[in-house]
């Protein structure tokens, strides 16, 4: 018996010790599609607003690397990313653009608000290719090489010291 | 001071977190016919929810869990096994989007843990049966 005496305390210890580790460490809840290296699934998205095409996977397939955003009017960290993006088209990055659940007054709104560094914008109102992409919210980024092929993914917005990263996934896409 | 701060959070507007458009049909309504609702419901409470990731997409409210149910209701009705529908959403997310864990090395432990726990009651108790006699 006498050996089983200090058990309740390691058992105290333990939990201590648990706790501790995910307080210091937290869990990282990102869910990463995987989808990455494969093709891109199949889509065609009308235009979300008037006056810009809509977006299809055929479309991605260009024969040059593209970034595509996952974005929504009513996302706040969509704004905060939006001169980050304007600076990546600058850079000379062809982005195109898929609105979740969203309506074209409020793209042209925020696009208005926020500047436009797109070239398509496919309007997802169900979310249906949010998912179909292993996407689990927005905003969230996806490098597409030449033949269509997902070959990176950026969740959360892209931040001025994410630039250099989604700038390396383009080049290698190459 | 403590006041002017009091003023201020009653002015503050709380930040939206999702769309001002309404759910998709299906992500609330009912199939029409009981045996497809059945399977799409039985799958939609083995989905985990991507926002709320303890929660299945049944369970949640949350905007995608009711577009991944409206996805699941959309394909289950257009004759879709619901167990094509997981795959296809295991494909994308993982098999952590599932509440079914598949039987693969990592999850032996899974599952072997009621078998070997049982084994292990089974032997305590003959360790007291035999001391009773």
């Amino acid at each position: 018996m006498s050996r089983l005496r200090f058990l309740p305390l390691i058992v105290f210890a333990l939990i201590v010790v648990a706790v501790a580790w995910r307080l210091a460490i937290p869990r990282d809840d990102r869910v990463a599609s995987k989808l990455e290296g494969q093709k891109l699934p199949a889509f065609a998205l009308p235009p979300a607003l008037p006056g810009k095409p809509g977006l299809t996977s055929a479309d991605l397939a260009s024969g040059a690397p593209r970034l595509v955003n996952v974005f929504a009017s009513w996302c706040v960290p969509c704004a905060a990313e939006a001169p980050v993006l304007l600076d990546l088209k600058r850079r000379g990055v062809a982005i195109d653009a898929i609105a979740i659940r969203d309506r074209p007054e409020d793209v042209a709104a925020f696009l208005a608000q926020h500047g436009d560094p797109f070239i398509r914008i496919g309007g997802d109102a169900d979310s249906r290719v949010l998912i179909a992409l292993g996407s689990s919210g927005v905003p969230e980024s996806f490098v597409i090489d030449g033949r269509g092929v997902i070959r990176a993914q950026h969740i959360g917005p892209i931040m001025p010291q994410d630039v250099a990263g989604i700038l390396a996934a383009l080049e290698d896409a190459k | 001071m403590k006041r002017a701060l009091l003023a201020l959070l009653l002015v503050a507007a709380p930040l939206r977190a999702d769309s001002d458009l309404p759910p998709s049909r299906w992500a609330n309504q009912q199939l029409p016919d009981a045996r497809q609702e059945a399977a799409a419901t039985a799958l939609m409470q083995e989905i985990r929810c991507l926002v709320c990731q303890g929660q299945s997409i049944a369970d949640s409210d949350a905007e995608l869990a009711g577009d991944m149910r409206a996805l699941v209701r959309e394909r289950i009705a257009r004759g879709e096994s619901a167990e094509a529908v997981r795959r296809w959403l295991v494909e994308r997310y993982g098999a952590w989007v599932s509440y079914r864990p598949p039987v693969e090395p990592l999850s032996w432990p899974l599952w072997a843990a009621p078998i070997g726990l049982l084994l292990a009651g089974g032997w305590l108790l003959r360790g007291r049966f035999r001391r009773r006699g």
